[in-house]
């Protein structure tokens, strides 16, 4: 969640105003260039290159490579908030004044028992703290500390079926009625820095940072660090999920599902 | 470069100048280094700020940032405000860092940006370590780009730079090689900063950090890692913009025909 509506509005606006400069030599620069980024073709060529940089990446580390940690000294003296901040459901305000005391965490889909965990019971559970960058697609970083569950409990405890293939996260925000939502592979998902936040910078996590679950998927960009996760699904395919391209920003504008680059 | 070099060849002589590695290498790159460029101009504009370190965002200090105070454009560079309104910032009546000329696309838009880079990255890493390998084994590296020791010395290289100044070049056998200015900068280019932008670059990728996490102390951290990519992206433009008015200096049709064919013909000597 690491983009604001802001600049989606500003191409708008922009393509208004190319379109509008359109008999200048500049105009049929830009016009001819757009047409080539547009072309399906190109596209399709453009996402060969999307395949190979995600099995280099994947060849060039095992399952296990950690992401680098840091130390307390290199946090970021302010994590900035960004994306949504601030759920605008009446049931989210509900739970959030509760203090998150009812907030239920779904684990279902293609798995042997479907599991609904406590915010009681997930901190009851094992915790794996990690220091590490946070990486916007934007190209900002922020260093922080999270606490939380590794997926793996979760997935272990529900049982997992062999045939699911991807770990789709159901969050509590929406942008204009478009229910926020990411996935993972089951690589990513049982990777040992894989965890549902609970906990930030040795406090209880913020509703700006995506109280009371967040994901952490710390080889990945920012937007597919998941707030305010509500329900965690086993999937064998992204198809049938909001747009079928794996996420929100997948689905609103094009963002890559793949973003360990 | 061809093998040997009979001492009859004079000006006005046509030679084999460039081996077809040469010049196909050269037109990959000039089509993948203007769309990383351009790309890279439209994922710098999703935050134009650079910051030094492992972590860089809205709360910590910029060394450099382009952004809008209202309709007025500028570029901050440590303390010093420059007014780049039109320009940097702010273009079209719209807030952005760089104009929608530079861009690839032309409009916002990061997600088909990075769609770009990504893809053309391989189009300068695949070509660039094959002619690597080819410039070792072919010894064109050697024999073509090493400086000798007569010319690395200071009178001689500034000579060089004293007949450059003086737009004067190379004519007759001595323009068949590489003067040591060209020399220097293409070593530089290709040994210099291509890996540089390829290393940070892979640098800011948070799976590449995990698999090579030497990349982090090497460039001093992520945000780092920018900044340098950031510097680079601008060297290169500078070597490119000093290449091109290079070849239209020293006569852009006999420049264009040996990096098309191979063949280039010697300037006339100068009557001293």
């Amino acid at each position: 969640m690491t983009l604001l509506k802001r600049p989606l509005r500003i191409a708008l606006t922009r393509r208004k105003l190319v379109g509008s400069l359109g008999a200048g030599a500049g105009g049929l620069l830009l016009s001819g260039c757009d047409r080539i980024t547009a072309s399906p073709t190109v596209q399709h060529v453009l996402g060969v290159g999307e395949k190979l940089t995600m099995g280099s990446q994947r060849l060039l580390s095992s399952r296990t490579t950690l992401a680098p940690e840091f130390s307390a000294l290199d946090m970021s003296p302010v994590f900035r908030t960004n994306g949504n901040t601030d759920p605008a459901s009446d049931a989210y305000a509900r739970h959030a004044a509760e203090g998150f005391a009812h907030w239920q965490l779904a684990v279902d889909g293609l798995v042997r028992r479907p599991l609904s965990l406590s915010l009681a019971q997930i901190r009851a559970m094992p915790a794996r703290t990690q220091i590490t960058r946070h990486d916007c697609v934007e190209g900002w970083s922020a260093i922080g500390k999270w606490t939380g569950m590794p997926l793996k409990l979760a997935l272990d405890a529900a049982g997992v079926l062999a045939s699911a293939r991807y770990v789709v996260f159901h969050c509590a925000d929406d942008f204009a009625g478009d229910p926020y939502y990411e996935s993972i592979d089951l690589i990513d998902a049982y990777h040992p820095q894989t965890i549902l936040a609970w906990g930030m910078n040795d406090q209880l996590l913020s509703i700006g940072h995506g109280a009371p679950l967040r994901l952490r998927v710390e080889r990945q960009l920012g937007y597919k660090q998941a707030k305010y996760v509500m329900r965690v699904e086993l999937v064998d395919s992204l198809a049938g999920i909001g747009g079928g391209k794996g996420g929100y920003w997948e689905d609103a504008a094009g963002y890559q599902w793949y973003a360990g680059i | 470069m061809s093998d040997s070099a009979p001492d009859s060849l004079k000006g006005g002589d046509l030679v084999y100048r460039q081996r077809r590695p040469v010049r196909l290498w050269h037109w990959i790159n000039a089509l993948t280094v203007i769309v990383m460029l351009m790309s890279g101009l439209m994922i710098f504009n999703a935050h134009p700020s650079l910051y030094w370190g492992q972590y860089g965002a809205d709360n910590d200090t910029p060394w450099l940032e382009i952004g809008a105070d209202g309709s007025a454009g500028f570029l901050r560079i440590g303390g010093v405000t420059i007014p780049t309104t039109g320009v940097l910032g702010m273009s079209g009546g719209v807030q952005i860092a760089f104009p929608p000329l530079v861009t690839i696309p032309s409009s916002y838009d990061l997600a088909g940006a990075r769609q770009w880079h990504f893809a053309f990255a391989w189009l300068l890493v695949v070509p660039g370590i094959l002619f690597w390998i080819w410039g070792v084994a072919s010894r064109h590296f050697q024999r073509d780009l090493a400086p000798t020791r007569a010319e690395l010395h200071p009178a001689s290289l500034w000579q060089d730079i004293r007949n450059h100044a003086q737009l004067r070049f190379h004519t007759g056998e001595a323009a068949r090689h590489y003067n040591i200015l060209q020399k220097l900068s293409y070593l530089g280019v290709i040994f210099g900063l291509l890996p540089a932008m390829v290393l940070t670059g892979l640098t800011m990728s948070p799976a590449m950090d995990a698999a090579w996490p030497w990349l982090l102390d090497l460039f001093g951290g992520r945000q780092s890692a920018r900044s340098i990519h950031f510097i680079c992206a601008a060297l290169l433009v500078g070597f490119i913009l000093v290449h091109l008015l290079m070849v239209l200096l020293a006569g852009p049709v006999n420049e264009l025909r040996s990096i098309i064919t191979g063949w280039y013909r010697l300037p006339e000597e100068k009557a001293q």
